[in-house]
């Protein structure tokens, strides 16, 4: 069955992909050529090839612009004034409520990955001189799945900003709901959205910034709640993934459906802002929504 | 066949009472009203006004159907997001007229499709998620058949969440849960145990409330033996909650949501 076998290319290694270990005994085949793992990535909008320290902090694809899928911590660098960022909830971790087979390993190779300890970090911050709370998820993390820790983390972020008056502004990028905590996980749906609620019904303000990807219990609860809905160019937003809909539906869908374009043009989100013009536009929307207790802090 | 399992699948029989066999015997002189005023009035979501002992009440329900026409005209009870906006309407309707909004769960999830999506499925639901936080009169949930992940929740975020002794409700279907973990979708009665779908393990971990019982012939051969109880316990629990202030209300009520997640810091 010769029809089917993959041809053989030469590896990219990418951040991004999970790497099988080598076996302790294997040697890597000194014949076979190999790209040291890390310093190429593709880019998924123009499909070239990108040597990575060519990217500057904001992970643009040096060739299309397009953008990549950026860390929590990363992100925090690019947007929060520097030095202002004070995390909270720092030492939270996951537990493994429904007894899910190996979850602790799941979860310890995702805290190796991605170099954090759950799918979002919180804290305080100012952004261009105006203090608010921020909240940033990370994909690489589980791809950035809900479960007790994000949701938890998240309301926390949201009620500290109603306690202080203070604006809030969330990053997402979500596969959804973490099915590995079972039941718990989708109700951080309702506890965010919940949250977000008392947030707005205390007159304060709420940015969420969509990024690539967000879909599932995430889009369906607080990331679609802001008052202003921001989202990054091409980022993937919808609530039920495109394979499903195709299988329920039966035919193929546009290359564009679920993008930021497509969601913008639906009238689901209010602007999309190229990453390089984020902090400048967060900083405008933050400045329009200035209070005198704000100011204070 | 385990005892999930075997649950997961009566809570899909075909047979089992649907939103409006249920609403017409709890209530009395229901009327349907049709619409979210946005877009389009789904079949999969059925609403209306009605009285229970004389109190008047909203009513509002997810809809399978019995037939496989009917199914196909209610899409086997998976809303839209017109569904989820008719909720809402519904619901603020019934914050209006100072009336408390009782809802029927059985869904094994909100829609997967083209327009769904075109029309903000997630908004949808998000939106029935933050209007149920701060709804200014008493919601009950009543899961009586399959309550399936997002598509569910949007419908149970009230004060006091309900199941039928063969009711499931779940972060994803038992199927797609075996898929993932096992590459296997047929393995879903092992996924279905492990998951703790079943209305026991959820009134233990705090999801549910209650439990209503069904009759051991079978709730499709004694629907009123379940709908009585129904019935009864509604009476009983929507004159304490009615008599709640409504800040306490909305306090518990964010408590009752806020208080899931296990996590060590």
């Amino acid at each position: 069955m010769n029809l089917f076998k993959k041809k053989n290319y030469i590896p990219i290694g990418s951040s991004s992909q999970y790497k099988r270990p080598m076996h302790p005994e294997a040697q890597p085949d000194a014949d076979s050529p190999m790209i040291p793992d890390g310093l190429w990535v593709k880019c998924r909008h123009c499909s070239g090839t990108i040597y990575k320290k060519e990217m500057d902090a904001y992970q643009l694809c040096p060739k299309c612009g397009g953008h990549f899928r950026i860390g929590a911590k990363e992100r925090i660098s690019i947007t929060c004034d520097e030095g202002s960022f004070e995390e909270l909830d720092a030492k939270m971790k996951a537990k493994n409520p429904m007894g899910y087979p190996d979850y602790e390993g799941v979860l310890n190779k995702a805290r190796e990955k991605s170099g954090i300890l759950d799918g979002v970090i919180t804290g305080l911050c100012s952004i261009g001189g105006y203090r608010c709370v921020i909240a940033v998820m990370d994909s690489n993390f589980m791809m950035g799945s809900m479960g007790s820790v994000v949701g938890e983390k998240i309301t926390r972020a949201i009620e500290k900003s109603t306690e202080l008056g203070l604006p809030v502004i969330i990053f997402t990028t979500s596969g959804g709901a973490r099915m590995q905590e079972g039941i718990i996980s989708l109700m951080q749906m309702a506890k965010t959205a919940a949250a977000v609620r008392k947030h707005s019904d205390a007159g304060l303000l709420y940015v969420t910034v969509i990024t690539d990807p967000t879909t599932g219990g995430v889009s369906a609860s607080f990331a679609s709640l802001g008052d202003i809905i921001i989202a990054e160019p091409k980022a993937i937003i919808g609530f039920a993934g495109r394979r499903v809909i195709e299988g329920t539906i039966n035919e193929k869908l546009p290359e564009d459906f679920q993008s930021a374009e497509f969601q913008l043009e639906h009238g689901f989100i209010d602007k999309i802002v190229d990453r390089r013009e984020m902090k400048k536009t967060l900083a405008a929307i933050l400045r329009l929504h200035r209070t005198k207790e704000a100011d204070k802090k | 066949m385990s005892k999930a399992s075997e649950i997961l699948f009566n809570s899909r029989k075909v047979s089992r009472p649907s939103s409006l066999d249920c609403i017409g015997k709890i209530f009395e002189d229901f009327i349907e009203l049709h619409g979210d005023r946005c877009f389009a009035d789904d079949c999969a979501i059925v609403g209306g006004i009605a009285s229970l002992e004389g109190m008047p009440v909203t009513v509002i329900g997810i809809q399978k159907g019995h037939t496989v026409a009917e199914n196909v005209a209610r899409r086997f009870g998976s809303p839209n997001p017109d569904g989820y906006r008719k909720v809402i309407r519904l619901m603020k309707q019934a914050e209006k007229f100072h009336r408390p909004v009782v809802e029927f769960i059985n869904t094994s999830g909100a829609y997967p499709g083209k327009g769904a999506e075109e029309r903000g499925q997630g908004e949808a639901i998000a939106r029935c998620l933050y209007e149920s936080a701060g709804i200014k009169t008493p919601i009950i949930s009543i899961f009586i058949g399959e309550g399936g992940s997002g598509g569910a929740i949007a419908m149970a975020a009230g004060d006091r969440v309900w199941m039928l002794e063969n009711g499931m409700y779940a972060v994803l279907s038992p199927e797609g849960f075996a898929s993932i973990l096992w590459r296997d979708p047929s393995r879903s009665g092992e996924a279905a145990e492990l998951m703790k779908i079943t209305a026991e393990d959820l009134l233990a971990n705090g999801v549910i409330d209650k439990i209503i019982p069904e009759a051991r012939e079978g709730i499709e051969n004694n629907v009123e033996y379940t709908t009585d109880i129904i019935r009864k316990n509604l009476i009983s629990e929507l004159v304490i909650l009615c008599a709640k202030p409504v800040d306490e209300l909305l306090k518990e009520r964010y408590q009752r949501f806020r208080k899931y997640g296990e996590f060590e810091e």
